[in-house]
């Protein structure tokens, strides 16, 4: 064939001319217009930063008791005082957030990984795959995931797993809560695209499951999901914060929001010493409002339903 | 005379409803020469799209099925091979064009990725030599600064140009036969001409077979050698395109080019065929046009007529043609 151009082919093809403004790019632009989701932005960032870099610039990063300061007010040397035991509060509570933070992201990424392998499978391959796992899923999805996560908290705590391995477990446990939701979402959204004329066309094309799979379905929710995930970041650091301030999460000495808070669980050091549990307060308030600001900023740019 | 590159028998394809089992495809045999375009053409809804389905292999139980016959290609029956044999064929050897060439894309694959993913599969090329391939057969199909739309999205793209696209993937792996069910419906009329002399270059060029459904009689005079023309899920007439158009033999086909404008011919009013499509839920032992037919007997409502080969290659299923049987 030399070339088939098809008598007066090729005429006007003005339509493609800002080549290469790929669709990310165009996302991207239309989130930059939301001055809402762009301050949640920007609070995020500035968490991350003072969290994993603040530490280093303080006196006080070494953790040191010092009975003699102990239950210090705010003052010119510890700008959020000082907790029983006499560390520095501000330091701590940065150190804190690089775990709550941590914890929050890591567990959201296993789960979203579990979560979206699972649905797509069961959407692609239906039938009696389908039925395993989301009768699984469903079975989760029934209880409430705090129950779950305090009877999982409580065992830990029952089979004396080290403090320095319940991080890591406290990962798993929250994404073991996590995946049956988005499994279900990615399912749902993997039925639809399924019936897409697109699909149609890749099955005439030949094309084995994997590539169907990788390149043409998941593509497709790739932008649902990272919405789904950067929400579901906040619901971790929340879900964390509860298990840890119960005592069922990470425990001290490895410092999480949650946890500072329960060292002021009694009533004197509730009313006397404010600046025990405020900060860490209001940084797991702010930082989950944040995401979720920004999450629903997202979802305005990126969500398939509201595009044309 | 050449051989068949692809012989359909007794192929029936139904569809399981709530109200009852459609016969959307009912008994259909048909052949295609090497080099051949054969055009299935009828109103909406008599099953062109199913005869399509049902040799691609896409027809989904449990809402459809197909229920018999055979589809004889290069030695094997495409209904009894196995799902990995069948996806050899798939877009290798049979290609597919379809309505909607802005559905048909995936929106979030550039258009080159695309074009490339059929050679990477069944050519094995290596994504290098695939995306030189890909931008060869982008400018083979017309498309100027092939480079840059290799790496653009089907959104940036106009309908016709999409379109080229889609015939430039179909044809992308050399296949025996091209199907494409109605590809220039959803395009502008000049755009539909370039399409359809696309297709007639790709056919004289490669000698690929072409099965092309369409409704419109007038895609079928550009570019068909043999049409088949379809009623209520049965073929009810076929012939060369030449015999078939100046002697059209069944009241249907007959009415069906009769509301065909004829260019430079003034006509006061376009004719149309009288009456409705049967509802196939309600298909009883008659010809399933009597009730618009003009001809009609009284046997026509009680007995099928059966398809039966005319003077040529021109097969007709009407009791008119039939010996024995009373007119009137
Ligand atoms: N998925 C389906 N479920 C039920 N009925 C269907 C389905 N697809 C097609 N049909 C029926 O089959 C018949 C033929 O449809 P089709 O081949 O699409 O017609 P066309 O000739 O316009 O392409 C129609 O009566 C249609 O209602
Ligand atoms: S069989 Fe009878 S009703 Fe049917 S097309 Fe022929 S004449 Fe008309
Ligand atoms: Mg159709």
């Amino acid at each position: 064939m030399s070339s088939i151009t098809g008598g007066l082919a090729d005429t006007k093809q003005t339509a493609a001319s800002p080549i290469r403004s790929s669709l990310w790019r165009q996302a991207f632009r239309r989130l930059r217009k939301n001055k809402l989701a762009m301050a949640g932005l920007a609070f995020i960032v500035f968490m991350f930063l003072v969290c994993f870099f603040g530490p280093l610039f303080s006196p006080y990063a070494n953790n040191k008791i010092n009975p003699a300061i102990m239950n210090q007010a705010p003052s010119f040397k510890h700008w959020l005082g000082t907790d029983l035991l006499g560390r520095d509060v501000l330091t701590r509570l940065l150190q804190a957030g690089r775990i709550s933070l941590t914890v929050g992201i890591a567990s959201m990424i296993i789960s979203v990984i579990i979560g979206s392998i699972l649905g797509a499978v069961a959407a692609y391959y239906r039938g009696i795959v389908d039925q395993i796992i989301m009768r699984i899923a469903d079975l989760l999805l029934t209880i409430p995931s705090l129950p779950i996560l305090f009877i999982l908290g409580a065992l830990l705590s029952e089979w004396k797993v080290p403090v320095e391995y319940r991080m890591y477990i406290v990962m798993l446990m929250l994404s073991f809560v996590g995946w049956p939701g988005l499994a279900r979402l990615v399912r749902s959204q993997m039925l639809t695209i399924r019936e897409r004329e697109y699909m149609q066309a890749a099955i005439v094309l030949g094309l084995n499951d994997r590539r169907k799979l990788f390149n043409h379905m998941i593509p497709n929710i790739v932008p649902l999901l990272i919405v789904i995930s950067t929400l579901s970041i906040g619901g971790a650091i929340l879900s964390e914060s509860v298990l840890s301030f119960f005592g069922l999460g990470v425990m001290p000495p490895t410092p999480t929001w949650g946890n500072m808070i329960d060292a002021a669980n009694n009533l004197i050091d509730f009313e006397q010493h404010p600046w025990l549990w405020i900060p860490p307060g209001v940084a797991i308030f702010t930082t989950v409002i944040a995401i979720n600001i920004f999450g629903d900023g997202l979802r305005d740019v990126l969500d398939p339903k509201q595009k044309k | 005379m050449k051989n068949n590159v692809i012989e359909i028998d007794h192929l029936s394809t139904y569809f399981y409803t709530e109200e009852g089992a459609v016969k959307a495809v009912n008994d259909v045999s048909l052949r295609i020469r090497e080099g051949e375009t054969v055009c299935i053409v009828g109103e909406s809804g008599c099953g062109k799209s199913v005869t399509a389905m049902s040799i691609m292999g896409l027809v989904e139980e449990p809402s459809g099925k197909v229920v018999d016959g055979r589809i004889h290609f290069e030695g094997r029956d495409l209904l009894r091979i196995d799902k990995h044999e069948l996806r050899q064929i798939r877009g290798n050897d049979i290609a597919m064009i379809f309505q909607e060439p802005m559905s048909s894309l995936n929106p979030v694959l550039t258009i080159g990725m695309q074009v490339m993913e059929p050679l990477m599969e069944h050519q094995k090329l290596s994504k290098k030599e695939a995306r030189k391939r890909a931008i060869e057969l982008v400018e083979l199909v017309g498309i100027s600064r092939p480079e840059q739309i290799v790496d653009s999205y089907p959104h940036e793209l106009s309908g016709g140009m999409l379109q080229r696209i889609m015939i430039a993937i179909a044809i992308s792996c050399n296949p025996k036969l091209l199907i494409a069910d109605e590809p220039t419906t959803a395009l502008d009329v000049t755009i539909q001409a370039q399409i359809l002399d696309m297709l007639r270059q790709i056919k004289e060029e490669s000698n690929t077979s072409i099965l092309l459904i369409t409704h419109d009689l007038g895609v079928v005079a550009e570019i068909a050698d043999y049409v088949i023309v379809m009623y209520s899920g049965k073929i009810v007439e076929e012939g060369d395109v030449v015999e078939l158009f100046e002697h059209p033999l069944h009241p249907y086909t007959q009415g069906l080019l009769r509301s065909k404008p004829i260019i430079g011919q003034r006509q006061d009013e376009l004719y149309s065929i009288p009456g409705q499509v049967p509802n196939p839920l309600e298909l009883k032992e008659s010809c399933y046009f009597y009730d618009r037919c003009e001809h009609c007997m009284s046997i026509c409502r009680t007995q099928q007529p059966v398809l039966h080969s005319r003077a040529g290659r021109q097969k007709v299923a009407c009791w008119l043609y039939e010996e024995g049987v009373s007119h009137g």
